[in-house]
Protein backbone atom coordinates (compact mmCIF):
# COMPACT_ATOMS: atom_id res chain seq x y z
CA UNK A 1 0.00 0.00 0.00
CA UNK A 2 1.04 3.59 -0.66
CA UNK A 3 0.17 7.31 -0.33
CA UNK A 4 0.20 8.77 -3.37
CA UNK A 5 1.13 12.65 -3.74
CA UNK A 6 0.73 14.42 -7.20
CA UNK A 7 3.40 17.40 -7.75
CA UNK A 8 3.73 20.03 -9.16
CA UNK A 9 7.14 21.28 -10.88
CA UNK A 10 8.22 25.00 -11.46
CA UNK A 11 11.84 26.17 -12.77
CA UNK A 12 12.72 22.77 -12.13
CA UNK A 13 12.24 22.29 -8.80
CA UNK A 14 8.93 20.77 -6.93
CA UNK A 15 7.31 23.61 -5.30
CA UNK A 16 7.10 24.63 -1.93
CA UNK A 17 3.11 23.91 -2.19
CA UNK A 18 3.39 20.42 -3.55
CA UNK A 19 6.73 19.65 -0.74
CA UNK A 20 3.93 20.46 2.06
CA UNK A 21 2.25 17.96 0.18
CA UNK A 22 4.95 15.54 0.34
CA UNK A 23 5.12 15.98 3.85
CA UNK A 24 1.55 15.64 4.79
CA UNK A 25 1.56 12.30 2.51
CA UNK A 26 4.82 10.85 4.24
CA UNK A 27 2.90 11.32 7.34
CA UNK A 28 0.01 9.75 6.70
CA UNK A 29 1.93 6.89 5.46
CA UNK A 30 3.92 6.45 9.02
CA UNK A 31 0.65 7.03 10.66
CA UNK A 32 -1.20 3.59 8.07
CA UNK A 33 1.77 1.65 7.81
CA UNK A 34 2.58 2.78 4.14
CA UNK A 35 5.29 4.52 2.39
CA UNK A 36 4.88 7.55 0.22
CA UNK A 37 5.34 7.50 -3.78
CA UNK A 38 5.26 10.69 -5.68
CA UNK A 39 4.11 11.38 -8.97
CA UNK A 40 5.64 13.84 -11.55
CA UNK A 41 4.40 14.98 -14.70
CA UNK A 42 6.29 16.48 -17.62
CA UNK A 43 9.88 17.84 -17.87
CA UNK A 44 12.02 17.76 -15.37
CA UNK A 45 16.14 16.76 -13.93
CA UNK A 46 15.98 13.23 -11.84
CA UNK A 47 18.27 15.15 -9.56
CA UNK A 48 15.39 17.59 -8.66
CA UNK A 49 12.75 14.66 -8.19
CA UNK A 50 14.61 12.63 -5.87
CA UNK A 51 14.32 15.95 -3.80
CA UNK A 52 11.30 14.42 -2.85
CA UNK A 53 13.11 11.94 -0.26
CA UNK A 54 14.30 15.04 1.69
CA UNK A 55 10.25 15.29 2.69
CA UNK A 56 9.60 11.67 3.30
CA UNK A 57 8.59 10.19 -0.55
CA UNK A 58 10.72 6.49 -0.91
CA UNK A 59 10.24 6.41 -4.40
CA UNK A 60 9.04 8.87 -7.44
CA UNK A 61 6.89 7.79 -11.02
CA UNK A 62 8.10 10.06 -13.87
CA UNK A 63 5.66 10.69 -16.25
CA UNK A 64 7.95 12.42 -18.64
CA UNK A 65 6.38 12.01 -22.07
CA UNK A 66 6.27 15.54 -23.92
CA UNK A 67 2.28 15.57 -24.36
CA UNK A 68 2.65 16.34 -20.43
CA UNK A 69 4.42 18.65 -20.24
CA UNK A 70 1.89 21.62 -21.18
CA UNK A 71 -0.51 21.84 -17.71
CA UNK A 72 -3.67 19.61 -18.74
CA UNK A 73 -6.02 18.90 -15.97
CA UNK A 74 -7.70 15.68 -18.13
CA UNK A 75 -4.77 13.80 -19.47
CA UNK A 76 -2.85 14.64 -15.85
CA UNK A 77 -6.09 13.14 -13.66
CA UNK A 78 -5.88 9.90 -16.22
CA UNK A 79 -2.10 9.54 -15.46
CA UNK A 80 -2.85 9.76 -11.73
CA UNK A 81 -5.47 7.55 -11.85
CA UNK A 82 -3.16 4.98 -13.36
CA UNK A 83 -0.92 5.58 -11.23
CA UNK A 84 -2.66 5.07 -8.12
CA UNK A 85 -4.33 1.98 -9.77
CA UNK A 86 -0.67 0.51 -10.03
CA UNK A 87 0.89 1.34 -6.48
CA UNK A 88 -2.52 0.47 -5.05
CA UNK A 89 -3.21 3.81 -3.46
CA UNK A 90 -6.33 4.19 -0.97
CA UNK A 91 -4.82 8.07 -0.22
CA UNK A 92 -3.99 10.57 -2.81
CA UNK A 93 -2.72 13.88 -1.54
CA UNK A 94 -2.21 17.04 -3.52
CA UNK A 95 -1.70 20.67 -2.78
CA UNK A 96 -4.77 23.09 -3.04
CA UNK A 97 -3.87 24.78 -6.21
CA UNK A 98 -6.10 25.52 -9.45
CA UNK A 99 -4.08 22.60 -10.89
CA UNK A 100 -4.48 20.37 -7.73
CA UNK A 101 -8.38 21.26 -7.57
CA UNK A 102 -8.71 20.14 -11.35
CA UNK A 103 -6.66 17.20 -11.18
CA UNK A 104 -7.99 15.86 -7.57
CA UNK A 105 -11.95 16.27 -9.34
CA UNK A 106 -11.54 14.25 -12.06
CA UNK A 107 -9.44 11.99 -10.89
CA UNK A 108 -11.70 11.47 -8.02
CA UNK A 109 -14.76 10.97 -10.84
CA UNK A 110 -13.05 8.30 -12.25
CA UNK A 111 -11.40 6.11 -9.04
CA UNK A 112 -14.93 7.23 -7.01
CA UNK A 113 -13.33 8.72 -4.58
CA UNK A 114 -14.43 11.45 -2.20
CA UNK A 115 -12.33 14.66 -2.95
CA UNK A 116 -12.21 16.55 0.23
CA UNK A 117 -10.61 20.00 -0.75
CA UNK A 118 -9.10 22.73 1.74
CA UNK A 119 -7.64 20.22 4.17
CA UNK A 120 -5.99 21.81 7.23
CA UNK A 121 -5.52 18.67 9.75
CA UNK A 122 -3.87 15.44 9.28
CA UNK A 123 -6.33 12.74 9.30
CA UNK A 124 -7.68 11.06 12.90
CA UNK A 125 -8.29 7.48 12.46
CA UNK A 126 -9.36 6.56 15.33
CA UNK A 127 -12.86 4.83 14.04
CA UNK A 128 -12.35 5.89 10.59
CA UNK A 129 -10.35 8.72 8.88
CA UNK A 130 -11.68 11.79 9.89
CA UNK A 131 -10.21 15.17 8.27
CA UNK A 132 -10.69 19.36 9.45
CA UNK A 133 -11.19 21.27 6.56
CA UNK A 134 -11.62 25.16 6.18
CA UNK A 135 -14.63 26.44 4.80
CA UNK A 136 -16.91 29.42 4.08
CA UNK A 137 -13.79 31.21 2.74
CA UNK A 138 -11.70 30.56 6.25
CA UNK A 139 -14.71 31.53 8.55
CA UNK A 140 -15.23 28.09 9.73
CA UNK A 141 -13.70 24.87 9.94
CA UNK A 142 -15.00 21.43 9.18
CA UNK A 143 -14.40 17.83 10.53
CA UNK A 144 -15.03 15.12 7.75
CA UNK A 145 -15.86 11.68 8.09
CA UNK A 146 -14.99 10.21 5.07
CA UNK A 147 -16.45 7.23 3.64
CA UNK A 148 -14.94 6.13 0.51
CA UNK A 149 -12.43 3.44 -0.24
CA UNK A 150 -10.35 5.42 -1.97
CA UNK A 151 -9.50 9.27 -0.18
CA UNK A 152 -8.44 12.29 -2.76
CA UNK A 153 -6.71 14.88 0.05
CA UNK A 154 -6.14 18.77 -1.48
CA UNK A 155 -4.06 20.05 1.57
CA UNK A 156 -4.47 23.73 2.28
CA UNK A 157 -1.24 25.79 2.10
CA UNK A 158 0.92 26.03 5.63
CA UNK A 159 -1.48 23.20 6.82
CA UNK A 160 1.75 21.60 7.77
CA UNK A 161 5.40 22.34 8.14
CA UNK A 162 7.67 21.47 5.67
CA UNK A 163 9.93 18.88 7.48
CA UNK A 164 13.77 17.80 6.15
CA UNK A 165 15.04 13.99 6.64
CA UNK A 166 18.14 14.62 4.04
CA UNK A 167 16.89 11.68 2.28
CA UNK A 168 16.43 10.69 -1.34
CA UNK A 169 13.84 8.99 -3.46
CA UNK A 170 14.43 6.67 -5.97
CA UNK A 171 12.97 7.91 -9.56
CA UNK A 172 11.66 5.51 -11.90
CA UNK A 173 9.88 6.44 -15.16
CA UNK A 174 6.32 5.54 -15.40
CA UNK A 175 4.30 4.94 -18.73
CA UNK A 176 0.81 5.47 -18.67
CA UNK A 177 -1.69 5.07 -21.56
CA UNK A 178 -2.60 8.49 -22.85
CA UNK A 179 -5.84 9.17 -25.06
CA UNK A 180 -6.22 11.84 -27.98
CA UNK A 181 -9.07 13.11 -26.27
CA UNK A 182 -7.36 14.64 -23.62
CA UNK A 183 -5.85 16.91 -26.13
CA UNK A 184 -8.60 18.17 -28.00
CA UNK A 185 -7.95 22.46 -26.26
CA UNK A 186 -4.95 24.51 -27.59
CA UNK A 187 -3.10 27.28 -25.57
CA UNK A 188 -2.90 30.40 -28.18
CA UNK A 189 -1.66 32.79 -26.01
CA UNK A 190 0.10 32.71 -22.66
CA UNK A 191 0.33 36.44 -20.70
CA UNK A 192 2.42 35.89 -17.90
CA UNK A 193 3.73 38.45 -15.01
CA UNK A 194 7.56 38.77 -14.86
CA UNK A 195 7.43 38.62 -10.90
CA UNK A 196 9.54 35.99 -9.37
CA UNK A 197 7.48 34.84 -6.95
CA UNK A 198 3.62 34.09 -7.30
CA UNK A 199 1.18 34.97 -4.65
CA UNK A 200 -0.32 31.56 -4.26
CA UNK A 201 3.13 29.82 -3.29
CA UNK A 202 4.78 32.55 -1.54
CA UNK A 203 5.78 32.70 2.38
CA UNK A 204 5.53 36.86 2.40
CA UNK A 205 3.42 38.91 0.71
CA UNK A 206 2.75 42.48 0.82
CA UNK A 207 -0.40 43.95 -0.34
CA UNK A 208 -1.66 47.32 -0.89
CA UNK A 209 -5.22 48.90 -0.65
CA UNK A 210 -6.92 52.32 -1.80
CA UNK A 211 -4.50 54.01 0.89
CA UNK A 212 -1.94 54.07 -1.61
CA UNK A 213 -3.29 56.42 -3.26
CA UNK A 214 -2.58 55.19 -6.89
CA UNK A 215 -0.92 52.89 -8.79
CA UNK A 216 1.84 55.49 -9.29
CA UNK A 217 2.83 54.93 -5.90
CA UNK A 218 3.60 51.34 -5.45
CA UNK A 219 7.15 51.77 -5.54
CA UNK A 220 7.40 51.65 -1.62
CA UNK A 221 6.00 48.91 -1.48
CA UNK A 222 7.71 46.85 -4.26
CA UNK A 223 10.89 47.99 -2.24
CA UNK A 224 9.20 46.48 0.82
CA UNK A 225 8.53 43.52 -1.12
CA UNK A 226 12.10 43.22 -2.64
CA UNK A 227 13.74 43.59 0.38
CA UNK A 228 11.87 40.60 2.32
CA UNK A 229 11.98 38.32 -0.78
CA UNK A 230 7.72 38.44 -0.73
CA UNK A 231 5.52 38.94 -3.23
CA UNK A 232 3.26 41.89 -4.24
CA UNK A 233 -0.81 41.49 -3.56
CA UNK A 234 -3.80 44.09 -3.51
CA UNK A 235 -7.37 44.58 -2.60
CA UNK A 236 -10.45 44.83 -4.79
CA UNK A 237 -10.56 48.48 -5.43
CA UNK A 238 -7.12 48.51 -6.25
CA UNK A 239 -7.55 45.90 -9.38
CA UNK A 240 -10.99 47.28 -10.00
CA UNK A 241 -9.80 50.59 -10.30
CA UNK A 242 -6.86 48.96 -12.61
CA UNK A 243 -4.20 49.57 -10.51
CA UNK A 244 -2.39 46.59 -10.20
CA UNK A 245 -3.44 43.64 -12.40
CA UNK A 246 -6.18 41.08 -11.52
CA UNK A 247 -4.12 38.10 -10.53
CA UNK A 248 -2.75 40.45 -7.60
CA UNK A 249 -6.25 40.82 -6.17
CA UNK A 250 -6.73 38.85 -2.74
CA UNK A 251 -9.95 38.51 -1.16
CA UNK A 252 -12.91 36.38 -0.78
CA UNK A 253 -13.39 36.56 -5.03
CA UNK A 254 -9.83 36.87 -5.95
CA UNK A 255 -6.78 34.57 -4.51
CA UNK A 256 -7.16 33.14 -1.43
CA UNK A 257 -3.62 32.73 0.58
CA UNK A 258 -1.82 31.47 3.30
CA UNK A 259 1.31 32.87 3.76
CA UNK A 260 3.69 32.77 7.20
CA UNK A 261 3.56 37.00 7.06
CA UNK A 262 1.26 38.87 5.40
CA UNK A 263 1.47 42.97 5.40
CA UNK A 264 -1.29 44.89 5.02
CA UNK A 265 -0.67 48.65 3.58
CA UNK A 266 -3.80 50.75 3.27
CA UNK A 267 -6.10 48.18 3.33
CA UNK A 268 -9.28 48.82 5.86
CA UNK A 269 -9.55 44.81 6.23
CA UNK A 270 -13.40 44.93 4.96
CA UNK A 271 -14.74 40.85 5.34
CA UNK A 272 -14.48 39.90 1.88
CA UNK A 273 -10.63 40.69 2.24
CA UNK A 274 -10.10 39.24 5.41
CA UNK A 275 -11.83 36.31 4.04
CA UNK A 276 -8.92 35.94 1.74
CA UNK A 277 -5.61 36.17 3.98
CA UNK A 278 -7.09 34.76 7.02
CA UNK A 279 -5.34 31.64 6.52
CA UNK A 280 -1.89 33.64 6.96
CA UNK A 281 0.28 32.84 10.22
CA UNK A 282 0.95 36.42 11.07
CA UNK A 283 -0.70 39.58 9.79
CA UNK A 284 1.11 43.54 9.89
CA UNK A 285 -1.30 46.35 9.50
CA UNK A 286 0.05 49.62 8.13
CA UNK A 287 -2.80 52.16 8.06
CA UNK A 288 -3.56 55.93 8.93
CA UNK A 289 -7.10 55.26 10.54
CA UNK A 290 -6.40 53.62 13.96
CA UNK A 291 -10.58 52.53 13.60
CA UNK A 292 -9.45 50.32 10.13
CA UNK A 293 -11.45 47.32 10.74
CA UNK A 294 -8.26 45.25 9.93
CA UNK A 295 -6.28 45.93 13.14
CA UNK A 296 -8.86 43.49 14.60
CA UNK A 297 -8.05 40.69 12.24
CA UNK A 298 -3.95 41.74 12.89
CA UNK A 299 -0.87 40.50 15.12
CA UNK A 300 0.98 43.69 14.86
CA UNK A 301 -0.35 47.03 13.90
CA UNK A 302 1.17 50.61 13.10
CA UNK A 303 -0.83 53.64 12.84
CA UNK A 304 0.80 55.95 10.42
CA UNK A 305 1.00 57.07 7.06
CA UNK A 306 2.18 54.02 4.90
CA UNK A 307 4.43 56.82 2.69
CA UNK A 308 6.60 57.24 5.51
CA UNK A 309 6.40 53.81 7.56
CA UNK A 310 7.51 51.81 4.37
CA UNK A 311 10.97 53.34 3.61
CA UNK A 312 11.33 53.12 7.09
CA UNK A 313 10.68 49.56 7.07
CA UNK A 314 12.60 48.53 4.17
CA UNK A 315 15.70 50.33 5.51
CA UNK A 316 15.13 48.20 9.01
CA UNK A 317 15.04 45.58 6.86
CA UNK A 318 17.79 45.75 4.89
CA UNK A 319 19.92 46.80 8.16
CA UNK A 320 19.48 43.63 9.86
CA UNK A 321 20.57 41.27 7.17
CA UNK B 1 -26.66 26.38 -28.56
CA UNK B 2 -28.11 24.99 -25.35
CA UNK B 3 -26.85 26.33 -22.14
CA UNK B 4 -26.47 25.31 -18.59
CA UNK B 5 -25.96 27.29 -15.80
CA UNK B 6 -25.58 25.50 -12.44
CA UNK B 7 -26.04 28.07 -9.04
CA UNK B 8 -25.27 27.62 -5.43
CA UNK B 9 -27.75 29.09 -2.81
CA UNK B 10 -25.24 30.91 -0.46
CA UNK B 11 -24.78 32.81 2.81
CA UNK B 12 -23.93 36.57 1.23
CA UNK B 13 -20.58 37.08 1.47
CA UNK B 14 -20.69 39.63 4.51
CA UNK B 15 -22.32 37.37 6.58
CA UNK B 16 -21.17 36.20 9.91
CA UNK B 17 -21.13 32.12 10.16
CA UNK B 18 -22.37 30.32 13.00
CA UNK B 19 -23.79 27.07 13.65
CA UNK B 20 -26.55 25.38 15.34
CA UNK B 21 -27.90 21.95 16.37
CA UNK B 22 -24.90 21.34 18.23
CA UNK B 23 -22.34 22.41 15.52
CA UNK B 24 -23.73 20.14 12.95
CA UNK B 25 -25.96 22.57 10.64
CA UNK B 26 -25.69 26.28 9.70
CA UNK B 27 -27.30 28.56 11.80
CA UNK B 28 -29.63 30.22 9.20
CA UNK B 29 -30.98 33.04 11.57
CA UNK B 30 -30.77 36.39 10.02
CA UNK B 31 -28.53 35.40 6.84
CA UNK B 32 -29.41 36.75 3.41
CA UNK B 33 -28.80 34.12 0.78
CA UNK B 34 -27.79 34.91 -2.47
CA UNK B 35 -27.02 33.14 -5.79
CA UNK B 36 -23.31 32.03 -5.37
CA UNK B 37 -21.13 35.34 -7.07
CA UNK B 38 -19.00 33.37 -8.80
CA UNK B 39 -22.33 31.69 -10.64
CA UNK B 40 -23.92 34.72 -10.88
CA UNK B 41 -20.83 35.86 -13.33
CA UNK B 42 -21.44 32.74 -14.99
CA UNK B 43 -24.95 33.75 -15.46
CA UNK B 44 -24.60 36.64 -16.69
CA UNK B 45 -22.09 35.54 -19.40
CA UNK B 46 -24.40 32.88 -20.33
CA UNK B 47 -27.39 35.36 -20.83
CA UNK B 48 -25.14 37.32 -23.23
CA UNK B 49 -24.10 34.27 -25.24
CA UNK B 50 -27.23 33.49 -25.57
CA UNK B 51 -28.54 36.67 -27.40
CA UNK B 52 -25.12 36.63 -29.59
CA UNK B 53 -25.80 33.35 -30.42
CA UNK B 54 -29.37 32.25 -30.14
CA UNK B 55 -30.19 29.28 -28.01
CA UNK B 56 -31.51 28.65 -24.38
CA UNK B 57 -29.83 28.84 -21.07
CA UNK B 58 -31.47 26.57 -18.28
CA UNK B 59 -30.24 27.23 -14.46
CA UNK B 60 -29.83 24.29 -12.57
CA UNK B 61 -29.87 24.41 -8.83
CA UNK B 62 -29.36 21.23 -6.45
CA UNK B 63 -31.16 22.32 -3.21
CA UNK B 64 -34.27 22.35 -1.26
CA UNK B 65 -37.52 24.54 -2.06
CA UNK B 66 -35.48 27.57 0.11
CA UNK B 67 -33.47 28.04 -2.06
CA UNK B 68 -36.16 28.86 -4.92
CA UNK B 69 -36.33 33.26 -4.94
CA UNK B 70 -32.75 32.76 -6.41
CA UNK B 71 -33.62 30.16 -8.91
CA UNK B 72 -36.57 32.85 -10.06
CA UNK B 73 -34.10 35.88 -9.71
CA UNK B 74 -31.38 33.80 -12.68
CA UNK B 75 -34.94 33.50 -14.17
CA UNK B 76 -35.64 37.18 -14.11
CA UNK B 77 -32.01 38.02 -15.16
CA UNK B 78 -32.59 36.00 -18.85
CA UNK B 79 -32.46 32.17 -18.14
CA UNK B 80 -35.39 30.20 -20.20
CA UNK B 81 -36.23 27.67 -17.19
CA UNK B 82 -34.64 26.08 -14.29
CA UNK B 83 -34.52 22.76 -12.80
CA UNK B 84 -34.23 22.15 -8.88
CA UNK B 85 -32.91 19.01 -7.81
CA UNK B 86 -35.07 18.72 -4.51
CA UNK B 87 -31.84 17.48 -2.33
CA UNK B 88 -29.45 18.87 0.48
CA UNK B 89 -26.31 19.65 -1.39
CA UNK B 90 -24.29 17.34 0.94
CA UNK B 91 -21.00 16.88 -0.70
CA UNK B 92 -19.25 17.68 -3.93
CA UNK B 93 -19.36 14.37 -5.46
CA UNK B 94 -23.00 14.03 -4.79
CA UNK B 95 -24.12 17.50 -6.72
CA UNK B 96 -21.69 16.85 -9.40
CA UNK B 97 -23.69 13.33 -10.23
CA UNK B 98 -26.96 15.02 -10.05
CA UNK B 99 -25.60 17.97 -12.65
CA UNK B 100 -24.22 14.77 -14.60
CA UNK B 101 -27.51 12.74 -14.46
CA UNK B 102 -29.38 16.00 -15.98
CA UNK B 103 -26.48 16.90 -18.10
CA UNK B 104 -26.77 13.38 -19.77
CA UNK B 105 -30.39 13.61 -20.26
CA UNK B 106 -30.22 17.16 -22.40
CA UNK B 107 -26.98 17.83 -24.58
CA UNK B 108 -25.79 20.91 -23.56
CA UNK B 109 -23.44 22.73 -25.76
CA UNK B 110 -21.67 24.74 -22.62
CA UNK B 111 -22.13 24.15 -19.22
CA UNK B 112 -20.80 27.12 -16.55
CA UNK B 113 -20.40 27.61 -12.97
CA UNK B 114 -19.14 29.58 -10.95
CA UNK B 115 -15.35 28.59 -9.79
CA UNK B 116 -16.07 27.23 -6.38
CA UNK B 117 -19.24 27.55 -3.99
CA UNK B 118 -18.31 30.53 -1.19
CA UNK B 119 -19.73 28.19 1.35
CA UNK B 120 -17.86 25.36 0.95
CA UNK B 121 -14.57 26.44 -1.40
CA UNK B 122 -13.91 23.38 -3.02
CA UNK B 123 -13.79 24.34 -6.72
CA UNK B 124 -13.96 20.58 -8.10
CA UNK B 125 -17.61 20.37 -9.19
CA UNK B 126 -16.54 21.33 -12.66
CA UNK B 127 -14.16 19.09 -12.62
CA UNK B 128 -16.00 15.95 -11.36
CA UNK B 129 -19.24 16.90 -13.90
CA UNK B 130 -16.30 17.11 -16.78
CA UNK B 131 -15.17 13.84 -16.14
CA UNK B 132 -18.30 12.42 -15.62
CA UNK B 133 -19.92 13.40 -18.77
CA UNK B 134 -16.08 12.61 -20.39
CA UNK B 135 -15.55 16.44 -21.75
CA UNK B 136 -13.13 18.59 -21.03
CA UNK B 137 -13.66 21.44 -17.86
CA UNK B 138 -11.15 24.76 -17.29
CA UNK B 139 -11.35 26.71 -14.49
CA UNK B 140 -10.89 29.73 -13.38
CA UNK B 141 -12.60 31.39 -16.71
CA UNK B 142 -12.02 34.97 -17.11
CA UNK B 143 -13.41 35.22 -20.72
CA UNK B 144 -15.13 33.11 -23.08
CA UNK B 145 -16.62 33.65 -26.51
CA UNK B 146 -18.14 31.40 -28.78
CA UNK B 147 -17.49 30.91 -32.66
CA UNK B 148 -19.17 28.06 -34.24
CA UNK B 149 -18.80 25.25 -32.89
CA UNK B 150 -15.35 26.22 -31.13
CA UNK B 151 -14.73 28.04 -27.68
CA UNK B 152 -12.31 30.91 -27.45
CA UNK B 153 -11.62 31.62 -23.73
CA UNK B 154 -9.11 32.87 -21.31
CA UNK B 155 -8.02 31.18 -17.93
CA UNK B 156 -5.92 32.36 -14.80
CA UNK B 157 -3.07 30.56 -14.40
CA UNK B 158 -0.19 31.32 -11.60
CA UNK B 159 0.25 34.97 -12.26
CA UNK B 160 -1.02 35.24 -15.77
CA UNK B 161 -3.31 34.28 -18.17
CA UNK B 162 -3.82 31.48 -20.74
CA UNK B 163 -5.73 31.74 -23.77
CA UNK B 164 -7.13 28.88 -25.10
CA UNK B 165 -9.24 27.13 -28.04
CA UNK B 166 -11.24 24.10 -27.39
CA UNK B 167 -14.67 22.56 -29.37
CA UNK B 168 -17.72 22.09 -27.30
CA UNK B 169 -18.77 20.13 -25.59
CA UNK B 170 -17.22 21.88 -22.33
CA UNK B 171 -17.79 22.91 -18.40
CA UNK B 172 -16.41 26.17 -17.60
CA UNK B 173 -15.59 27.51 -13.90
CA UNK B 174 -16.06 30.97 -14.36
CA UNK B 175 -14.86 33.77 -12.34
CA UNK B 176 -14.73 38.11 -12.61
CA UNK B 177 -14.64 40.12 -15.02
CA UNK B 178 -16.29 36.99 -17.29
CA UNK B 179 -19.46 39.47 -17.76
CA UNK B 180 -20.79 41.94 -15.33
CA UNK B 181 -23.23 41.04 -12.94
CA UNK B 182 -27.11 41.81 -14.26
CA UNK B 183 -29.91 43.02 -12.19
CA UNK B 184 -32.87 41.72 -13.34
CA UNK B 185 -35.28 44.44 -14.02
CA UNK B 186 -39.32 44.66 -13.60
CA UNK B 187 -40.14 43.12 -16.88
CA UNK B 188 -37.66 39.87 -16.40
CA UNK B 189 -39.23 39.89 -12.77
CA UNK B 190 -42.87 39.50 -14.47
CA UNK B 191 -41.81 37.14 -16.72
CA UNK B 192 -39.70 35.10 -14.56
CA UNK B 193 -42.78 33.82 -12.53
CA UNK B 194 -44.76 32.32 -15.35
CA UNK B 195 -40.85 30.58 -16.66
CA UNK B 196 -41.06 26.46 -16.10
CA UNK B 197 -39.23 25.62 -12.95
CA UNK B 198 -38.95 21.84 -12.86
CA UNK B 199 -38.89 19.80 -9.72
CA UNK B 200 -36.56 16.54 -9.82
CA UNK B 201 -36.18 14.16 -7.29
CA UNK B 202 -31.92 13.13 -7.04
CA UNK B 203 -30.21 10.04 -8.28
CA UNK B 204 -28.74 7.98 -5.31
CA UNK B 205 -25.48 8.23 -4.74
CA UNK B 206 -22.92 6.25 -1.90
CA UNK B 207 -21.98 8.66 1.03
CA UNK B 208 -19.00 9.67 0.10
CA UNK B 209 -17.91 11.73 2.69
CA UNK B 210 -19.99 13.25 6.13
CA UNK B 211 -19.61 16.52 7.42
CA UNK B 212 -20.12 15.79 11.27
CA UNK B 213 -19.10 19.11 12.86
CA UNK B 214 -18.18 22.66 12.33
CA UNK B 215 -15.62 25.39 14.58
CA UNK B 216 -15.40 28.40 14.40
CA UNK B 217 -11.78 29.68 14.12
CA UNK B 218 -10.36 30.32 17.45
CA UNK B 219 -10.35 34.25 18.38
CA UNK B 220 -7.88 35.99 17.79
CA UNK B 221 -5.50 37.21 20.37
CA UNK B 222 -4.88 40.87 21.08
CA UNK B 223 -3.14 43.27 18.26
CA UNK B 224 -0.01 43.78 19.70
CA UNK B 225 0.16 47.89 18.47
CA UNK B 226 4.18 49.47 17.89
CA UNK B 227 4.33 53.39 17.71
CA UNK B 228 5.23 54.78 14.58
CA UNK B 229 8.33 56.16 15.67
CA UNK B 230 9.41 52.82 16.60
CA UNK B 231 8.88 51.12 13.39
CA UNK B 232 12.62 49.47 13.16
CA UNK B 233 11.26 47.28 16.46
CA UNK B 234 8.44 45.16 14.14
CA UNK B 235 11.46 43.68 11.94
CA UNK B 236 12.48 42.48 15.55
CA UNK B 237 9.45 41.31 16.50
CA UNK B 238 8.56 39.71 13.69
CA UNK B 239 12.21 37.68 14.22
CA UNK B 240 12.27 37.05 17.43
CA UNK B 241 8.68 36.96 18.75
CA UNK B 242 6.41 35.76 15.35
CA UNK B 243 9.45 33.84 14.14
CA UNK B 244 8.31 34.53 10.18
CA UNK B 245 10.91 35.79 9.20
Amino acid sequence: MSVLVFVEIDNGSIKKSSQEAITYGAEVARMTNATATVLALGAADESALAQAGNFGATKVLHASDSKLTQENNMAYADVLAQAALQEGSSVIVMAKTGLGDAVAARAAAKLKASVISGVTSLPDLNGGFKVTRSIYTGKAFASVDIRSEIKILAIRKNAIEVTESGNTATVEPFYPTLKDASFTAKVTDVEKSNAELSLSEADIIVSGGRGMKGPENWQPLIDLAKALGAATGCSKPVSDLDWRPHHEHIGQTGIKVAPNLYIACGISGAIQHLAGVNGSKCIVVINKDPEAPFFKAADYGIVGDVFEVLPRLTKAIENSK
Amino acid sequence: MKILVCITNVPDTTAKITFAESDTKLNKTGIQFIIGPYDDYALARAVELKEQNGGTVTVLNVGEAEGEPQIRKALAIGADDAIRVNAEPTDSYFVASQIAHIAQQNNYDLILMGRESIDFNSGVVHGLVGEMLGIPSFSPVMKLDIEGSTAKFAREIDGGKEYMEAPLPLVFGCQEPIADWKIPNMRGIMTARTKPLQVVEPVAVDDMAINEKYTQPAAKGECKMIPVEDVEKLVTLLRTEAKVL
